[in-house]
C-alpha cells in the first residue's frame, strides 16, 4: 500500500480543519460496519437467557438446540451457530447488549427499520439517516461510505456522499414486497402455502441479500475487498433479511446465524490487519415475542439484543439490564422488556470508535433515543 | 368471475393496458375469427422453412467437416486433447433464428386484439409440439407455429394436421424425414450391403397416441406398423443427405425410393393407395376419427374449463367436432356456448400465460427476443422446449410450485420497476372487470409506492390464475 503525498495532505488539511471534532490518535484510519438484521431478528436465541426461570417454558421447543451454544455466563448462552462469535467472546472482541430496544414501540417492520435507520424518535420524522450524519463528524480521508446493496438504505441517505454497489446478479426482491405478498396471500389457502414454502427454502439457502448458499461468506469476503487499500470505504452498511421467524424458526434461525456468523468471519479474515481498527455492529428493528406461536416461530416483539464486534470494542461479556421473563415483567404481557436504549448503545459505541464527542454524537445521530450515550464499549 | 374478465382471461391473453372492456363478453369472442390476422408484422419478416433448412444443411456440412478434419489431425499428429472447438456458426445462427422467433411470437401476443385466437394457436402448437432440444429443430421451430399452426387456427383439424405432419419441423423431430421401408428399392439394396437402414415408428406413433386418437384409444401396435410403413417417403428434402431424397427443393419431399411398397391395413381398414396418398389416406380418417373428437374435445375442456374436464362439456365438444367434420370454428362457438368455462372455477396460468398477461396489462408491446427467451427459460417454461412430444402439462400442479411462484414475484417486481407510469389502482378494475378482489384492492391501496402498488397486482391471485 502506498500513499502518495497528496492523499497524506488532503488527510492532514481535513483534520486542521475540523477543529471541533476531537479524533482519537490513529495510526490507521477506523472503519464501521453496520449489519442491519431486518425482519426483526429473535435476540432471545441469538443470547438466550437459559438462566431465566421462565425461558424454557416460554420457548418449548425452540430451546432445545441451545443447550449445545456456549454458556458465556450464569444467564446466557450463544446459539450454536455462532462458533465464529463465540471465538471473538473469548478474545474479548465481542459484546452483547441485550434488552435494548429504539424508541420505536409498535410492530411494523418497515416504521421500526425506519426509526433504527434515520436515529429518529418516530417513523419518517427524518429524512436522513445516522450513518449518513455520522460522515460529516469525519476526516474526510474516513468519509468513504458504501451501502453494499443496489439502492441506498434509509441508515445511509442524507446529504453526505454515499456509493453503493451489489453483485450484478439479481438482488432479491425487495423484503418489504415479499411480506406484503405474504399479506395478500393469507386469505389464499393454496397461494399461501406455495409462498410460505417458497419464502422458508430461500430463507435457508441465503442468509443475505447478497444470495447463494454461502452467502454470508460470500458477503463478508465481498465487503472486506471493498474496504481494503487506501481508497477503500471506511464506513458500510451491510443489509441481511430473512430474520421474520413466524413460522419453523429452528432450521431458520440457525440458517439465517450461520450465514452472519460466516459473514463476519469473512470479514475479519479479509480485513487482516484492518480488523484491529474495526467497528461491527450488528442490529435489528425490535425482537420477536417472548413465547413461541403455535407454527414454530415466534411474532414481532420489543426488546432485543444488538452485537459490537471487532478488534476496538471492550468485549468478552453481556451489557443487560435483565427485566426476567416472568409473565409481569413482559413488556405488554408478550415481549421482552427493553431496559436500555439501543440508540445509547449504537451512538456510544460509534462516538467512542471515532473519537467524537459523546455529546455531540447522541444529538447529531440518535436525536431520537440517543440520550446520554453508553460509555466504555469500545477501547479508546 | 364476471364474464367479461373472463373472456378477457380465461379465453383470451389478458387486458391490455388501455384496451376499452369488451361490452359483449361472447361476441367480443366470435369477432376475433374475422380479425385474426395469421402473418402479423412480427412474424411476416422471418425467413421460412426452406431458408432455415438451408441453414440447417450448412450447419451439418461444416460440423462434418470439422470432425473430419479433427479426425484427421488425430490421425496425422496425435495431439490429444485438441478439441473439435466451439458450435459451428451455423449453429449459432440457427440458435439466434430461435431466439428471434420467440420475440416475434411474444409480439404477436402482446400486441394482438384477437386474443381469444392467440390463445389457440398456443394451445395447439403445445398440442403438436416440437421440442428444441433436438437441435435439428432448433431453427425451425418458429416457422412450425406460423406456418403450419396459425395459417390453420381457423381452419379445419384436418387441414392443420395435413400442414403439421408435413412440415420439416416435425418430420426431423419425430425422426420420420429418415424412415426408410425395408422392402423400398433404396431399402433392399441397403439389405444387400449388410446396412441397417429401416423403418422409424415415432411419428406413427405420435400421431396415433398424441395428434389424434389419444393413448389407449384402441389402436395396437399393429396399427403404429403399418402406419409407419405408410408414412416412409415423407421426408424432408434439401438436406444434402441421400441423392434420391433430395426432392424439389428445401421443404416437404416425398420420395418415392424409400416408399414402402403395397398396400397397408390400419385400424381395420385397408389402405390401397400407392405413393404419397397412402398416409395422407390415413391422416384424412383420423382427422374425423370419433376417438380424435374426443381427445381433443378433452384437451379443449381442460384448457378452457378445469383440470379436470366435465363430461358434459367433453360430449358437447365432441359432438360439435364430429357433426362439422372437425371444423375448428364450430368447435370453438360451442365452446363458448357452453356453460362451463364461464361457471368453473380458475385455471392456474402457465408461466407463459402469466408473463404474457402481466405484459399486456402493464402496456409492453414487445420485447428483445433473447429478453424473452430468457424470461420464459426462468419463469420455467421455455418456448417450443416441453421436452416431450406431449407439450407442456395443462394442469396446475405442473406450474403451482414454491419456487415457480417466487420467480413469478421477481418478475413482477422487474416488470413493475419499468412501468413507472402505470396506475395499479386503474389498472386493477380494468385487468379484472367485477372480479378484483378486496384483499388485492387493499394491498394496492396500502402499498408504499407505484411501483409496489403495481407489483402486488401483478402478484395477487387474480393474476396468478384466470
Amino acid at each position: 500500500m502506498k500513499l502518495d503525498r497528496r492523499q497524506l495532505l488532503a488527510v492532514g488539511a481535513a483534520s486542521l480543519f475540523a477543529p471541533r471534532i476531537a479524533f482519537a490518535a490513529a495510526s490507521t484510519p477506523k472503519r464501521l460496519v453496520f449489519v442491519i438484521q431486518r425482519g426483526a431478528a429473535d435476540g432471545l436465541a441469538t443470547l438466550a437467557p437459559l438462566g431465566d426461570p421462565a425461558y424454557s417454558g416460554l420457548r418449548g421447543d425452540l430451546a432445545a438446540d441451545l443447550v449445545s451454544g456456549l454458556k458465556l455466563d450464569g444467564m446466557f448462552t450463544l446459539h450454536p451457530a455462532l462458533k465464529q462469535l463465540g471465538t471473538l467472546y473469548g478474545a474479548k472482541q465481542a459484546l452483547f447488549a441485550h434488552a435494548v430496544a429504539s424508541p420505536y414501540r409498535d410492530r411494523s417492520h418497515f416504521d421500526g427499520q425506519n426509526v433504527l435507520e434515520t436515529g429518529g424518535a418516530q417513523p419518517y420524522d427524518r429524512k436522513d439517516g445516522w450513518m449518513n450524519r455520522l460522515l460529516p463528524l469525519l476526516p474526510a480521508g474516513q468519509a468513504r461510505a458504501l451501502a453494499v446493496s443496489a439502492t441506498i438504505p434509509a441508515a445511509l441517505r442524507g446529504d453526505a456522499p454515499v456509493a453503493s454497489y451489489a453483485p450484478s446478479n439479481l438482488p432479491d426482491a425487495p423484503a418489504d414486497l415479499l411480506q406484503r405478498v405474504s399479506m395478500l396471500y393469507s386469505g389464499d389457502a393454496e397461494l399461501h402455502r406455495l409462498w410460505e414454502e417458497a419464502l422458508q427454502t430461500r430463507a435457508m439457502a441465503a442468509g443475505t441479500d447478497l444470495g447463494g448458499a454461502r452467502g454470508g461468506e460470500a458477503a463478508g469476503k465481498l465487503v472486506a475487498a471493498l474496504m481494503n487499500g487506501p481508497q477503500g470505504a471506511r464506513v458500510v452498511m451491510v443489509e441481511t433479511t430473512g430474520w421474520d421467524t413466524h413460522a419453523g424458526q429452528r432450521a431458520r434461525l440457525t440458517a439465517q446465524l450461520s450465514g452472519l456468523d460466516a459473514l463476519i468471519a469473512a470479514l475479519k479474515t479479509g480485513l487482516g490487519a484492518a480488523w484491529d481498527e474495526t467497528l461491527v455492529v450488528v442490529a435489528t428493528e425490535f425482537g420477536r415475542t417472548a413465547a413461541v406461536n403455535g407454527t414454530g416461530g415466534t411474532d414481532h416483539g420489543t426488546g432485543s439484543m444488538a452485537m459490537l464486534l471487532g478488534g476496538t470494542v471492550a468485549g468478552g461479556r453481556v451489557v443487560a439490564d435483565w427485566p426476567g421473563l416472568a409473565p409481569a415483567q413482559l413488556y405488554e404481557g408478550r415481549d421482552l422488556k427493553p431496559t436500555a436504549s439501543l440508540d445509547a448503545v449504537l451512538g456510544g459505541a460509534v462516538a467512542a470508535h471515532f473519537g467524537i464527542d459523546p455529546a455531540l454524537a447522541a444529538a447529531r445521530l440518535f436525536p431520537g433515543g440517543g440520550g446520554r450515550l453508553v460509555g466504555g464499549l469500545v477501547r479508546t | 368471475m364476471a364474464e367479461t374478465s373472463i373472456a378477457l382471461n380465461r379465453f383470451g391473453l389478458g387486458a391490455r393496458a388501455g384496451q376499452p372492456s369488451p361490452g359483449d363478453p361472447k361476441r367480443w369472442l366470435l369477432d376475433q375469427f374475422g380479425r385474426f390476422d395469421p402473418r402479423p408484422a412480427p412474424i411476416a419478416g422471418l425467413p421460412a422453412a426452406a431458408t432455415l433448412i438451408g441453414m440447417l444443411r450448412d450447419a451439418r456440412d461444416e460440423r462434418k467437416d470439422r470432425k473430419s478434419e479433427a479426425k484427421a489431425n488425430r490421425a496425422e499428429a496425435a495431439a490429444p486433447g485438441k478439441r473439435t472447438g466451439a458450435m459451428p456458426a451455423p449453429f449459432r445462427d440457427l440458435r439466434e433464428q430461435y431466439v428471434s422467433a420467440v420475440g416475434a411470437r411474444t409480439a404477436a401476443a402482446l400486441a394482438s386484439d384477437t386474443p381469444f385466437v392467440e390463445r389457440l394457436v398456443h394451445f395447439w402448437a403445445n398440442h403438436f409440439a416440437i421440442s428444441v432440444d433436438k437441435i435439428a429443430v432448433v431453427g425451425l421451430a418458429g416457422a412450425f407455429e406460423f406456418e403450419a399452426i396459425r395459417p390453420h387456427v381457423l381452419g379445419s383439424f384436418g387441414a392443420m394436421l395435413r400442414a403439421v405432419e408435413r412440415h420439416p419441423a416435425m418430420l426431423l423431430y419425430l425422426d420420420q424425414a429418415q424412415s426408410i421401408g425395408p422392402g423400398s428399392r433404396l431399402g433392399a439394396r441397403a439389405a444387400q450391403r449388410g446396412r441397417e437402414r429401416g423403418l422409424n415408428e415415432n411419428l406413427a406413433r405420435e400421431i396415433l397416441e398424441l395428434h389424434t386418437l389419444g393413448v389407449r384409444s384402441g389402436y395396437s401396435q399393429g396399427d403404429v406398423t403399418e402406419f409407419a410403413r405408410a408414412l416412409t417417403g415423407w421426408t424432408v428434402g434439401g438436406l444434402g443427405r441421400l441423392p434420391a431424397l433430395q426432392g424439389s427443393g428445401p421443404g416437404f419431399t416425398y420420395a418415392e425410393p424409400i416408399h414402402e411398397p403395397g398396400a397397408r391395413t390400419i385400424l381395420g381398414k385397408r389402405y390401397g393407395q400407392q405413393g404419397e396418398g397412402q398416409a395422407q389416406a390415413v391422416l384424412d380418417d383420423l382427422a374425423v376419427h370419433p376417438a380424435t373428437a374426443r381427445h381433443i374435445a378433452t384437451k379443449l375442456a381442460r384448457h378452457f374449463a378445469a383440470d379436470e374436464p366435465p363430461p358434459a362439456l367433453v360430449s358437447r365438444l365432441e359432438r360439435a367436432f364430429l357433426s362439422s367434420g372437425g371444423d375448428l370454428p364450430s368447435v370453438y362457438r360451442a365452446l363458448i356456448e357452453a356453460p362451463e368455462p364461464w361457471s368453473s372455477g380458475p385455471k392456474f396460468r402457465t408461466p407463459w400465460e402469466w408473463a404474457i398477461g402481466a405484459l399486456r396489462g402493464t402496456g409492453v408491446t414487445s420485447l428483445p427476443g433473447a429478453t424473452a427467451a430468457g424470461a420464459f427459460q426462468q419463469l420455467g417454461q421455455a418456448v417450443w422446449k416441453p421436452g416431450s412430444p406431449a407439450g407442456y402439462d395443462d394442469v396446475a400442479p405442473s406450474w403451482a410450485g414454491p419456487d415457480a411462484l417466487y420467480r413469478r414475484i421477481e418478475v413482477a417486481q422487474r416488470i413493475a420497476t419499468r412501468a413507472a407510469t402505470v396506475d395499479a389502482r386503474q389498472l386493477a378494475g380494468q385487468l379484472f372487470p367485477g372480479a378484483l378482489s378486496e384483499a388485492t384492492r387493499s394491498a394496492i391501496e396500502r402499498a408504499e409506492s407505484g411501483q409496489q402498488a403495481l407489483a402486488l397486482l401483478l402478484a395477487a391471485p387474480e393474476m396468478m390464475r384466470r
